[in-house]
Formats: C-alpha cells, sequence, structure tokens
C-alpha cells in the first residue's frame, strides 16, 4: 500500500471521518462501562480496601503515557527517513495528548501513594523515569513552539522524540533492573498477570477507553493542524501574488 | 525516463537515511546501556540488611534499608511510643528502632523501606517509614483462601536483588 496517498488532505479528512463516529462511539462505550465495573461492580483489593480503584485511572493513563510516546518516536523515524508529510504531523498533535496521560498518571499515583507507601513521591528509578517522558513531552513540545521554519522544527523535534525514546525501555524494565518502592509489573509479566480477573477485565475496559479517546483527539487534532497548514499556505500565496 | 530515474534517486536517499538512522540510533543505545550499567548501583532505592554487611555500611551513614518485617519481632516499648522490629531480607537481619507513624499496609511479613542510620550498638535508627505495595490485585475473599492453602502474599521479591549483588 502507498502510504504518501494519505498525504493528500481531502483523502486524510474522509478517512479520519470514517473513523471518527465508531471510535467516538467506542470511547462513550468503554468508558461507560469501564466506569460502572471498576467503581460499583469490582471488589476491593485484600490490603489495599477501596485505593485499589485509583488503578482504573492511574494503568490505563500510566500505559498510553508510554504507548503515545511510542507513536511519537515511530512518527518521527518515518518522518526523518520517508519524508512523509503526514508523519511529522501527527507526532505534534499527538504530544499534548501524551504529556495529560503523563501528568494524571504522576498525579493519580501520588493520590495513591500517600495512604498506600506513605509519600507522595520518592525518588526512586519509576517514578524518576516517568517524571523524565513528562520533561520530554515537554521538550518536544517546546521546539515544535520555538521555531519558526516548520520543517526545521519537525527534523530538530523528531531527533529529540528519538534520543528520548531510550528512555521507554528504562521506564519498563526499571522495576526489574533496580530495586524500587514501586512495585513490579502487573500484566505483561512472564507468569501472566497478577490482577484477579475481576479487577482485570474492569482495567482493560478503562484502557480501551483511553485508546479511543486517543484515536478520536488525535484524528480532530491532525485535522485541525491541517486546516492551520491551509491557511498559512492561502495566506502565503495571497502575500506572494 | 527521467520521472523514473528521479524517482530512483529519491528511493535510493531514504535507504541512505535509514541506514543512517538505524546506525545512529544503535551507537546511542549501545551508550545508554553503558551508562545504566557504570550507574546501576546509584539506581537502586534501597539496600538490603545483607549489603549492609557485604559493603561495610558505616554506623551514622544514612541509607533506605529494604526488607520484610520479620514474623514475630513488632514490639511496642513501655514508653508507647518507641517500635522496635526487625527487618530481613531471608539471608540476613537487622534490629529497627522507629518513633512516628507507620503507613496503613504496615504489619509482620511487609516489605518495607526504612531510612535512617545505624547507631553505634548496630540498631538501625529509622527517621521514616514506607510501605512497599507488591504487584498482586486480589479480592480479600480469595486473599484468605490463598492463605489457607499455605501460597502466602508475604514479601518475596527481596531475596533476589541481593542475590544478584552477590553474583556482581
Amino acid at each position: 500500500m502507498d502510504m504518501h496517498k494519505y498525504a493528500n488532505p481531502a483523502r486524510f479528512n474522509k478517512l479520519a471521518d470514517a473513523i471518527l463516529p465508531w471510535s467516538l462511539g467506542l470511547m462513550a462505550l468503554a468508558f461507560g462501562t469501564g466506569l460502572y465495573l471498576s467503581l460499583f461492580a469490582s471488589p476491593a483489593d485484600y490490603q489495599q480496601g477501596e485505593m485499589v480503584r485509583m488503578m482504573y485511572i492511574h494503568v490505563p493513563n500510566a500505559v498510553l503515557a508510554q504507548g503515545v510516546y511510542v507513536f511519537i518516536a515511530l512518527a518521527s523515524a518515518v518522518s526523518l527517513i520517508w519524508k512523509h508529510p503526514l508523519a511529522d504531523l501527527s507526532a505534534k498533535a499527538a504530544a499534548p495528548i501524551g504529556a495529560v496521560f503523563t501528568v494524571l498518571a504522576l498525579v493519580t499515583g501520588a493520590i495513591w501513594g500517600k495512604p498506600t507507601w506513605g509519600a507522595w513521591w520518592v525518588w526512586d528509578a519509576r517514578l524518576t523515569s516517568v517524571l523524565i517522558l513528562l520533561f520530554l513531552y515537554f521538550g518536544y513540545m517546546a521546539i515544535w513552539q520555538a521555531m519558526e521554519n516548520e520543517t526545521r522544527a519537525a527534523k530538530a523535534a523528531a531527533i529529540l522524540a528519538l534520543v528520548g525514546a531510550i528512555n521507554i525501555p528504562i521506564i519498563k524494565f526499571s522495576v526489574e533492573w533496580w530495586n524500587t518502592l514501586h512495585q513490579g509489573a502487573s500484566i505483561l509479566r512472564l507468569d501472566g498477570p497478577a490482577i484477579h480477573p475481576d479487577m482485570l477485565w474492569p482495567l482493560f475496559t478503562m484502557m480501551a477507553g483511553l485508546v479511543a479517546y486517543f484515536v478520536t483527539v488525535l484524528l480532530w487534532r491532525i485535522k485541525a493542524e491541517m486546516a492551520a497548514r491551509k491557511v498559512q499556505n492561502l495566506r502565503y500565496s495571497r502575500a506572494a501574488g | 525516463m527521467s520521472l523514473m530515474a528521479s524517482s530512483r534517486r529519491k528511493g535510493s536517499r531514504a535507504r541512505q537515511r535509514l541506514i543512517l538512522f538505524l546506525a545512529a540510533f544503535s551507537f546511542l543505545a549501545v551508550a545508554a546501556a553503558l551508562v545504566i550499567f557504570a550507574l546501576r548501583d546509584n539506581f537502586q532505592f534501597f539496600v538490603t540488611p545483607s549489603q549492609v554487611s557485604e559493603r561495610g555500611i558505616a554506623p551514622g551513614q544514612r541509607i533506605r534499608l529494604g526488607g520484610a518485617v520479620e514474623h514475630g519481632s513488632f514490639t511496642r516499648a513501655d514508653d508507647g511510643l518507641t517500635l522496635h522490629f526487625s527487618i530481613t531480607d531471608g539471608v540476613a537481619g537487622l534490629p529497627v528502632r522507629y518513633k512516628g507513624l507507620l503507613p496503613d499496609l504496615f504489619r509482620e511479613g511487609q516489605c518495607v523501606i526504612a531510612e535512617g542510620a545505624l547507631d553505634e550498638g548496630g540498631i538501625f535508627t529509622a527517621t521514616s517509614v514506607l510501605a512497599k505495595h507488591d504487584e498482586n490485585y486480589v479480592p480479600p475473599e480469595v486473599a484468605a483462601s490463598m492463605a489457607q492453602s499455605g501460597g502466602g502474599m508475604d514479601c518475596s521479591d527481596f531475596a533476589q536483588p541481593a542475590e544478584e549483588a552477590r553474583a556482581s
């Protein structure tokens, strides 16, 4: 398939408009059932009690914070190597969404940590590497804001995103390579999830909702970005003409 | 004809950029791995009781001590405020003295991390105690039946880092 044909804004808009009702519907459905399952229809934990419900917000945001960054890094590689016009546009559009997920993961983690651990924040490897992820998002967004020339900004931002991608495996394996206060992996681990199915399914539902949210907002933001570039091009051509 | 040539030139340029990208990224990954390996001890959040004796940590040096609260070791002094318990990693244990608030999850068998220093008598005087939560999420009934069948959910993730430290 020739990916370059989706560089045509009209064609991309058509595709986005076909996806958007579905992603919006999935988001409403998954968040609706997910919130009911996680807040009412799931059991309390044997040692955390009701505090376990923070997990249904914290874990999807933490997973997506990293997932969106991986998306940005892949799009940046495509932008640098194959110069696909849509690649840097989607990376730019995704960054603020990922930054919000990271902030929510950090804030919900702190609210959970105070009663469970006894501290809002500690400088262990997991918490620190996620804070670095947030700073990478800020740096990435700042480069786009700081450079006037879009092409040069895209290149600089893409290089930053790719260098920062080294942080993603560090976040994932921080709880295995070093001892930390943060617990080890509960879902992606060799001997299967350590979360009881009654809690795992509400969690997966919330995660599906957040993925659908990301897809929806990403498509909206790309469409807006394309419209903005069109306006700018029209202005240039009017000024030139 | 000229159009075909230009598209071939474009393809070979993309291939050049791909090779450059892969080379640069591999160098970066190796560099990051070396830095992480060189600093591996600095990324540890706490030391275990075995590591305290191995490294000869001096009295008065502030550290975070991590391990499980030994079963049957918890006592409260007559003043009602000073708490005594031992932290163990399954190999070695250290007596801890602490005067302050404990987190809700604190109990015997739980993983905790105490911040403080050893005194001259070899007792660890803690200024704060944090509870470590494990990766298991289960409803209370399931946890109760697992404990009955012998599969207790006590803190178990301390033996491994201690072994790794000895191996290296």
